[in-house]
């Protein structure tokens, strides 16, 4: 099998693991080339994408368009703060007038759960999801499987805990798909108020001693806590929050195993990592960042050759 | 379907030893001079040529790439298939060098082009040339001739010239098959 079993990448949910691997396996070429002085291939020259934000990003924006022009497609870019959606307009009123001027894959990111799919039933083009909601965010579920077996050789069989808000992260759902089938062993921790009430039903096991959970894991992806999203109070302080589920140098020296520390970004330090542990050797972070631009070339050629 | 063989095992390593001897001819101690083989079938010939380029024409040191072209080629999606990438293994620079090209099968010429626009992503060469085992004339879509070929060959358009290698597929034997 040589090509993906999709036409859009809404969801982790929706790959097989025959497609992560054909994405990791491409990926490995992209990372050959993103590391040569030219880097650029010329292989979408004919075609254009739409990267559109309804929401903020800097970093997945950044990466995917560097992404788009590392393989030689014309970019757009959409950002819904400067838009007619202000004034009224609907999603798929949007995206039709985007796609009217012969765009051929769009790269979304929105604050609806599920906007991709709803999307991909009603238009006619490639759709990448960025991030819907509180929903799923595959781009970095892969680079983070992707970085993991780069660092440790294989995700099959090893153990990953992911620290922070579970309830309000797509990061989350989407690695936790990833990671299960990978055959990885995942431990979700955090706040019970941050754990959703069913998250035991995808095959994880919930733990809230942090320590524990350390003790057990060989990687530790520590989630950002999202102050946007938390519209209630979740915990009683940002300081309780550190004190009980905040990594630091002296936690992690105290631990049995170095283990490996990753995060999404933005990070707050200080909060959910200290300084020492984010610029420590431990931590993959600016190499999940760098596999971030291999990742997306290889979704976006694999996605792209479908296009007829 | 109908194969015949079209070089032996003899006969191939024949013909290696004589692009061998003609690389060396021009290229003398191979100090400014680089082999590139093109992936994934041309790698093969690169490295039975550089083989023999060592150990039995005493040359001490060649560097040997092997350039993926995939991501270069001019059919991405004109075809059913979705293109799958090979290694690139090019540990050089090939800047102010000689550059030698080697590919199984001269066809249509359009993977000899797409390796020419991935060449420049390491370099600017002096020299570029063509090495290719099998030269099937009367079939070019583009202005490509190889410097050295191993055998010309009058194929027709249905035909598929098949090259077999001992390391790969158990046995050193190049076909003609009738589709």
């Amino acid at each position: 099998m040589s090509e993906l079993s999709v036409k859009h990448l809404l969801g982790i949910k929706y790959l097989n693991e025959k497609d992560i691997q054909l994405i990791f396996e491409t990926a490995d070429h992209f990372k050959e080339v993103i590391n040569r002085s030219i880097k650029k291939v010329p292989s979408l020259r004919d075609i254009t994408i739409a990267n559109v934000f309804f929401e903020n990003s800097t970093r997945t924006k950044l990466s995917f368009e560097l992404a788009e022009k590392r393989l030689s497609a014309d970019v757009i870019n959409f950002s819904a703060g400067q838009s007619s959606v202000k004034k009224g307009e609907t999603l798929i009123d949007t995206v039709n007038n985007i796609l009217a001027m012969k765009v051929d894959m769009l790269v979304m990111r929105h604050p609806n759960p599920g906007a991709g799919i709803f999307l991909s039933k009603h238009v006619n083009a490639a759709i990448i999801n960025a991030g819907d909601g509180a929903h799923e965010h595959p781009t970095q579920a892969l680079l983070d499987s992707y970085s993991i077996r780069e660092k440790l050789g294989d995700v099959a069989g090893k153990n990953v805990v992911i620290v922070g808000d579970i309830l309000h992260s797509r990061v989350a759902l989407s690695n936790i798909f990833a990671l299960k089938l990978q055959g990885a062993n995942v431990k979700v921790c955090g706040p019970k108020t941050l754990l959703p009430k069913h998250i035991a039903s995808l095959g994880v096991e919930v733990e809230t001693n942090l320590r524990k959970a350390l003790n057990w894991c060989d990687v530790a992806n520590m989630l950002r806590i999202q102050n946007e999203r938390l519209d209630i109070s979740y915990f009683p302080s940002t300081r309780e929050y550190t004190q009980q589920f905040g990594v630091n140098k002296a936690l992690l020296n105290s631990l049995d195993k170095e283990i490996v520390i990753m995060h999404p970004g933005p990070i707050n330090r200080g909060v959910e990592i200290t300084s020492d542990v984010a610029d420590s050797k431990q931590s993959i972070i600016l190499n999940q960042v760098e596999n971030g631009v291999a990742i997306r070339m290889a979704v976006i050629y694999l996605l792209a050759s479908k296009i007829k | 379907m109908s194969q015949k063989v079209l070089l032996s095992a003899t006969e191939i390593s024949i013909i290696l030893h004589r692009l061998a001897c003609q690389l060396l001819e021009n290229h003398l101690d191979f100090k400014n001079t680089v082999l590139i083989g093109i992936q994934p079938r041309g790698s093969f010939v690169a490295e039975r040529l550089t083989t023999i380029l060592k150990e039995e024409y005493g040359v001490k040191h060649i560097d040997l790439g092997f350039l993926d072209i995939t991501f270069y080629r001019d059919d991405f999606r004109r075809g059913d298939k979705t293109l799958e990438a090979t290694k690139t293994k090019i540990d050089f620079l090939v800047e102010d060098k000689n550059v030698v090209l080697i590919d199984d099968v001269l066809y249509t010429g359009r993977s000899i082009n797409a390796a020419l626009t991935a060449l420049q992503s390491f370099g600017r060469p002096k020299e570029v040339e063509l090495l290719t085992l099998i030269d099937r004339r009367f079939s070019r879509h583009l202005p490509i001739q190889p410097n050295y070929r191993g055998r010309q060959v009058d194929a027709i358009n249905h035909e598929k010239v098949k090259v077999l290698w001992k390391e790969n597929d158990g046995k050193d034997v190049i076909y003609l098959i009738d589709r």
